[in-house]
């Protein structure tokens, strides 16, 4: 069945929102998905609550709305139950690198078999623009007035740390490259973090900064920690730098997933393995 | 009723739990029912433990004031119990204590020595001892040994046999008929009862008195086909359960009350969300850190209101282990029919006490179904129908789009903010209340013991009605306990409550919160009667406490 990968919810997001960019990305990768004979039926989007988050109204899969800061662990649990499923988070910042780092870290250091999407737009949007973990130093926000007065996170540094296997960046204004880390991110067997710098048109308009300073990582070694290392940290997020692009690290290692395989015992089996529980500790 | 308690204590490390549960074998082999209470600082070595084992000819699950035998590891454990029970039957390890005024000495170093057992099979010296001082014929010896401590049996019948060789039988303990029954802890109980209602997985983070669950089904997770997990936190615990229920598998928790409090976002989406889950919470003296080793009745309340917002929830509050085994079977499958948060409320003294069940005589309680999607309309998540429950699919069905939301949503799961939308689907969730509260009118919500017709009656909840129960055999009393908290079950209770003039409140609070949850469904009661000091009610206690309450 081919089916229409829109839901009829109306769309909710501001006008010229990085948002729309995502949605319209991951909408092109299941309809590839659908062609190539895949089922749709085995997708999970499970989002965080925030802008991001509407797209679990607006995309037409089965999807988990779950609560701020809380996809991983709903991803992994839905995972671990049917590792058939593939699964793939849709974050934004404030969700991910501040309710739900320890998550995150977790995430990462267990290799868990899922696609994490971090729409970050450096900003709360949806509570009307107050600074998140990724805001540079002295960002002016509702909630900080005069400025923040602490260094942002660089979390590609964090998630190499931490041991994911699949760390890219993304941009919204560069949609066949998203295109294209999303999709390496899902086929990658493990965590895939990508780290999307997403246009927030009404409280952090950040099109002419990154513009200007974003560009293709050609030629590196993917495979190569040391490098991934110096890479990731050549923009940290606050200072004016270069902003790399694209695929920083990957390495294939077992997963949490595979590391639980499922043991079925039918019922009949259980209910005589209980017995003889009973009967041994007689 | 005839009944024999023996303490065995020492230090943390010493392992005295298993030297209790050899104990307490020794006499389910001589035909006695038996229950054991450990009692430990939340201390990995040094400090004091003890494990009680108390006997009778009849079920129980409490301990008492009175010990018989006092088995002492070390000079502490005389010291602190000696001066409680001056006319029991000592059997203490030489090496460690200073001269003792009766009783018996054993040297376990020497006997080690003798046989060349290592130290860890210091502990069988000790109950090789207390055997021979009790007068139990060796044959049930060496036959407990051999099936319960499997492991270097050999050695360990070695030792134990020049101990009791070698020791005087002083105070014989005499057989009675009846079948060894199944020794089960309270958190064992609930495990095997929440692996027979269907448990696919059990995820957790280590809090006592919930953690030898966690270790318990870890320890099985092959035997029973389980996937078994130990997340960063109780706030992952909880979604991680959830997103596996969602999709498709039986899932549990279990944690104490700071370990629910972090778990009470992740509660209430369940009840938006409508997805199944059983939630074990074994309760611990509080508040906050409070009393990690001991035991509390403080967070029915608790329990029952956690979560913003209001949607149905069902608790139940085992007494004993086969209450535990049989009511966590029962919570897994209605939570998954009616697709609710369901609670087992346990406490310290019912998760880490061990108790004697007769599998066969468990109460059997209705097995039910969840309403599964047939596949033949348009797949919608939250459809409204009749009695509020939505026919449940999962991610990876064909042709069916599951939408789950956190969000106030419509039938389809797409976030809604309209009025009558909202209204209707908060209508829809309170619909599957009231088909609940119907449905359990076919189970035993609330239990009558003691003398039913009695006009005086205890009233209490979990682990305290065994010391109840006592009591009231003793002054002729009922005893009511509702072991289903949530949805209350008004008719069963009133009918539990008629001809009671009487009615006194028993627990381990300090507000006497079941009284005033009474109080709400129209039943007052007389008088309270509660204890917060850690550690469960005696019956020789209460009894004493309830008579100053009946005799004015």
């Amino acid at each position: 069945m081919t089916r229409n990968l829109i839901t009829p919810a109306q769309n909710t997001w501001c006008p010229g929102c990085g948002n729309f960019a995502l949605q319209h990305t991951l909408k092109e990768i299941l309809a590839g998905m659908e062609n190539e004979g895949r089922s749709l039926d085995d997708v999970v989007l499970v989002t965080g609550i925030g802008c991001h988050a509407k797209i679990a109204d607006y995309l037409n899969i089965n999807s988990v709305y779950t609560l701020h800061g809380r996809t991983i662990p709903v991803a992994t649990g839905i995972k671990l139950a049917n590792p058939q499923l593939t699964v793939i988070c849709c974050a934004g910042d404030g969700d991910a690198y501040a309710e739900g780092l320890d998550h995150l870290i977790f995430a990462a250091k267990r290799n868990i078999d899922i696609t994490m999407i971090v729409h970050n737009n450096r900003v709360y949007g949806l509570t009307t623009g107050q600074y998140t973990p990724t805001s540079p130093l002295g960002f002016k926000g509702k909630s900080t007035p005069t400025g923040t007065t602490e260094y942002p996170f660089n979390p590609l540094e964090l998630m190499l740390a931490a041991g994911a296997t699949y760390i890219a960046r993304g941009y919204t204004r560069k949609m066949p490259q998203l295109a294209q880390l999303i999709r390496q991110g899902i086929a990658h067997k493990g965590f895939a973090f990508i780290d999307v710098l997403q246009i927030c048109a009404s409280f952090f308009n950040m099109i002419e900064y990154y513009q200007s300073r974003v560009y293709d990582l050609t030629g590196h070694d993917t495979a190569d920690f040391e490098r991934a290392c110096a890479k990731v940290m050549e923009w940290d997020y606050n200072r004016d730098a270069p902003i790399a692009l694209g695929v920083f690290y990957e390495r294939a290692l077992p997963t949490f997933d595979d590391r639980y395989p499922i043991r079925v015992v039918s019922p009949e089996e259980r209910t005589r393995r209980i017995r003889d529980l009973f009967e041994a500790s007689r | 009723m005839k009944e024999v308690s023996v303490l065995v204590g020492g230090k943390a490390g010493d392992g005295i739990n298993n030297a209790g549960a050899m104990v307490a074998q020794l006499f389910n082999h001589l035909g006695y029912f038996v229950y054991i209470y450990t009692d430990y600082p939340s201390l990995i070595r040094g400090g004091h433990n003890f494990a009680l084992v108390r006997a009778a000819d009849e079920p129980i699950g409490a301990y008492n004031d009175r010990i018989d035998y006092l088995v002492a590891l070390n000079q502490e454990t005389l010291d602190l119990h000696l001066p409680h029970c001056p006319d029991c039957t000592v059997i203490a390890n030489a090496d460690l204590v200073k001269s003792i005024k009766s009783g018996q000495t054993v040297s376990i170093n020497t006997i080690l020595k003798a046989e060349s057992a290592p130290p860890i099979t210091g502990n069988s010296v000790m109950i090789g001892a207390f055997a021979k001082a009790a007068g139990i014929p060796w044959e049930i010896v060496g036959d407990v040994f051999r099936r319960h401590m499997p492991k270097a049996a050999d050695e360990n019948i070695r030792v134990a046999r020049r101990a009791y060789d070698e020791g005087l039988t002083t105070r014989p303990i005499p057989a009675i008929s009846g079948p060894p029954h199944t020794l089960l802890s309270g958190n064992e109980a609930i495990g095997l009862g929440l692996v027979a209602g269907g448990l696919s997985a059990y995820i957790s983070y280590p809090m006592t008195p919930s953690s030898t669950l966690l270790h318990f089904l870890a320890g099985n997770a092959e035997r029973f086909g389980l996937k078994v997990i130990h997340p960063e936190n109780e706030i992952a615990v909880i979604l991680m359960a959830l997103g596996s229920a969602t999709a498709g598998a039986r899932t549990a928790v279990g944690t104490s009350g700071g370990g629910f409090c972090l778990m009470t976002e992740g509660l209430s989406f369940a009840g938006m969300a409508e997805i199944p889950i059983v939630i074990v919470v074994s309760q611990r003296t509080g508040p906050s850190t409070g009393l990690p080793t001991y035991t509390g009745q403080a967070e029915l309340r608790f329990v029952l209101y956690a979560g913003q917002g209001e949607f149905p929830r069902l608790v139940v509050a085992p007494a004993d282990a086969g209450e535990a085994y049989t009511w966590s079977a029962a919570a897994m499958h209605l939570a998954w029919k009616y697709q609710i948060p369901a609670f087992v409320l346990a406490d310290k003294t019912l998760s880490e006490g061990t108790y004697s069940v007769d599998y066969d005589r468990l109460t059997g309680l209705p097995v039910v179904d969840p309403v599964l999607w047939d596949g033949q309309a348009l797949y919608r998540r939250y459809r409204d129908t009749p009695a509020g429950i939505s026919p449940l699919t999962f991610p990876g069905r064909k042709d069916a789009v599951v939408k789950v939301n956190s969000y106030a949503h419509d039938e389809d799961g797409i976030t809604t903010e309209d009025a009558g939308l909202v209204t209707l689907m908060t209508e829809k969730r309170r619909k599957k209340e009231a088909q609940l509260k119907e449905e359990m009118t076919r189970y035993p919500c609330v239990s009558v013991r003691g003398t039913a017709d009695a006009t005086t009656a205890l009233l209490c909840w979990g682990s305290v009605r065994n010391a109840c129960d006592e009591v009231a055999a003793r002054l002729g009393l009922r005893v009511i306990q509702p072991v289903v908290l949530s949805p209350f079950p008004d008719q069963q209770f009133s009918a539990a409550c008629r001809g009671v003039q009487h009615l006194i409140a028993v627990e381990e609070n300090t507000t006497g919160q079941l009284a005033a949850l009474a109080r709400e469904h129209g039943v007052s009661t007389e008088a309270t009667i509660l204890k917060y000091d850690g550690r469960p009610f005696t019956p020789d206690e209460l009894r004493q406490r309830v008579q100053e309450v009946i005799t004015p």
